[in-house]
């Protein structure tokens, strides 16, 4: 660990990030800071560079150049330690990404298991404890397939929990879902807020982002183009801004 | 001529078929464990490693049977290794299962959706608990229909090891034809055997990717 303070250091931070797909830049001198506790929503029309920024943060993008900090491990050097980071950051995606050959209560118990070495009876307890956590109790020997697709997604949140992250990362994990099942996942992950937990989110629901997020990321072209509360979702500052929110993505 | 197909006849070609069975058990382990090899290093992280096993299955792919077949049992006695039969035709047969193998099996592990290696990554496995718990299990899944049909053509391909002088299915029906003579009736028995042999699988296969079908939703979406 590189903390000194480790109360007052962010818990993610990035500096001046670059990232080119080919001739493509994706992020272009990206920088903001997580604090503990807090929910950022990043968002911005698709290809603003939303979802790199993010997948770089769990270094699945590795970045041509700045600095990224998640936990104290420095995730832009070549060497760090990517079972140790993962272990910190907990990462949720659009698709769910269950393991299908797997009940629900395996999928979840993996990972403590194989990972920390923790007891497969202390695993199955873990595995209850987070199902509880998502609504999710009576699942516990069912497969993925037999589940909808809201409850998935709220079971691979559980999955992530179990491994008890000190960031939860969320890829536009509503994305795929119809509003009812949305709202379920949404009210999981509101719950995840009220008790503390640090997340960053990519989310097309701005009515969400406005409700949860202590801190909006607007991204724009490669770059965090405006930066706020929540309330500068109802009055933005930027010409940008203030189009996309225009354009009917806010919904209440 | 030297009389009628008779009992000791029979016996001898059944004797045949059992080492048609057992060069085809000898292929499929041999061939199943380096193909597992293959399979594994054609998607190895190192290029290198990529890169030698692409050649050898290219190298393979490239080269009919017959002539690995001969090339191991006469060019290794001609550079002064005596190999038996046996040897030749199952180290042969081994090169040959493997590269077919590793290639089917490469495309299986493949056909895993990448989101399903990048949720194991961001859960802290490490790559071999990667493969051996979330990526394998739902390959060998994808890999069974497909590697039974296999078999099935391993099964065939024994029948060259007779060039070589191993006394397998095709070998005994040729020792038997010498002393009788009559082609037509003991390739019949020949053809039906191998039939009889290669039939079942054939079906097995085709039941395995129906019901593999059915259970198609149980592998995750791409």
């Amino acid at each position: 660990m590189q903390q000194n303070n480790p109360s007052s250091e962010p818990i993610v931070s990035l500096r001046d990030v670059q990232k080119s797909f080919g001739p493509l830049r994706v992020l272009d001198g990206v920088s903001f800071a997580v604090e503990r506790g807090e929910v950022l929503a990043l968002i911005g029309r698709s290809g603003s560079g939303k979802s790199t920024a993010l997948r770089c943060i769990d270094r699945f993008e590795k970045v041509d150049g700045g600095e990224i900090v998640v936990c104290g491990h420095r995730v832009d050097r070549p060497d760090v330690d990517l079972r140790a980071l993962r272990q910190d950051v907990g990462i949720v995606f659009q698709s769910y990404n269950l393991f299908p050959h797997l009940t629900i209560e395996q999928n979840i118990t993996l990972a403590p298991c194989a990972v920390k070495g923790i007891a497969a009876s202390q695993a199955r307890d873990l595995a209850r404890k987070v199902l509880a956590q998502v609504g999710l109790e009576e699942k516990l020997h069912a497969y993925p397939e037999q589940l909808s697709g809201g409850q998935q997604q709220r079971a691979a949140i559980a999955r992530s929990l179990a491994m008890q992250p000190k960031v939860m990362l969320f890829d536009e994990v509503t994305s795929a879902l119809d509003p009812e099942l949305t709202a379920e996942v949404l009210k999981v992950i509101e719950q995840l807020a009220a008790d503390g937990m640090t997340m960053v989110m990519v989310t097309h629901e701005m009515g969400f982002a406005k409700g949860i997020a202590d801190r909006i990321v607007f991204m724009h072209r490669g770059k965090v183009h405006e930066t706020g509360p929540a309330s500068i979702l109802t009055s933005p500052t930027t010409p940008e801004l203030t189009q996309f929110v225009g354009t009917g993505n806010l919904k209440s | 001529m030297g009389g009628h197909l008779n009992i000791n006849h029979l016996m001898f070609l059944g004797q045949g078929a059992l080492w048609t069975i057992g060069l085809s058990v000898i292929a499929l382990i041999g061939g199943g464990i380096v193909g597992f090899v293959i399979a594994l290093a054609r998607i190895s992280p190192l290029k290198s490693v990529r890169i030698a096993s692409a050649v050898y299955v290219q190298l393979i792919q490239g080269t009919p049977l017959l002539v690995i077949l001969f090339l191991g049992y006469f060019g290794l006695a001609a550079i002064g290794l005596k190999v038996s039969p046996l040897a030749a035709a199952g180290a042969s047969l081994t090169l040959y299962v493997a590269a077919y193998l590793g290639e089917i099996w490469r495309g299986c592990i493949q056909s895993v959706p990448k989101p399903q290696w990048e949720a194991a990554e961001g859960l802290a496995l490490s790559r071999t608990q990667r493969m051996m718990k979330v990526i394998l299990p739902q390959a060998i899944r994808i890999a069974t229909p497909p590697t039974v049909g296999f078999v099935v053509q391993i099964i065939k391909n024994t029948s060259l090891a007779s060039v070589v002088g191993f006394v397998e299915l095709m070998r005994s029906g040729q020792i038997v034809n010498n002393s009788l003579f009559e082609p037509f009736a003991i390739y019949a028995i020949i053809a039906v055997t191998y039939f009889a042999m290669c039939y079942p699988l054939s079906l097995f296969s085709q039941r395995l990717e129906r019901w593999m079908g059915r259970g198609r939703s149980n592998l995750a979406p791409a």
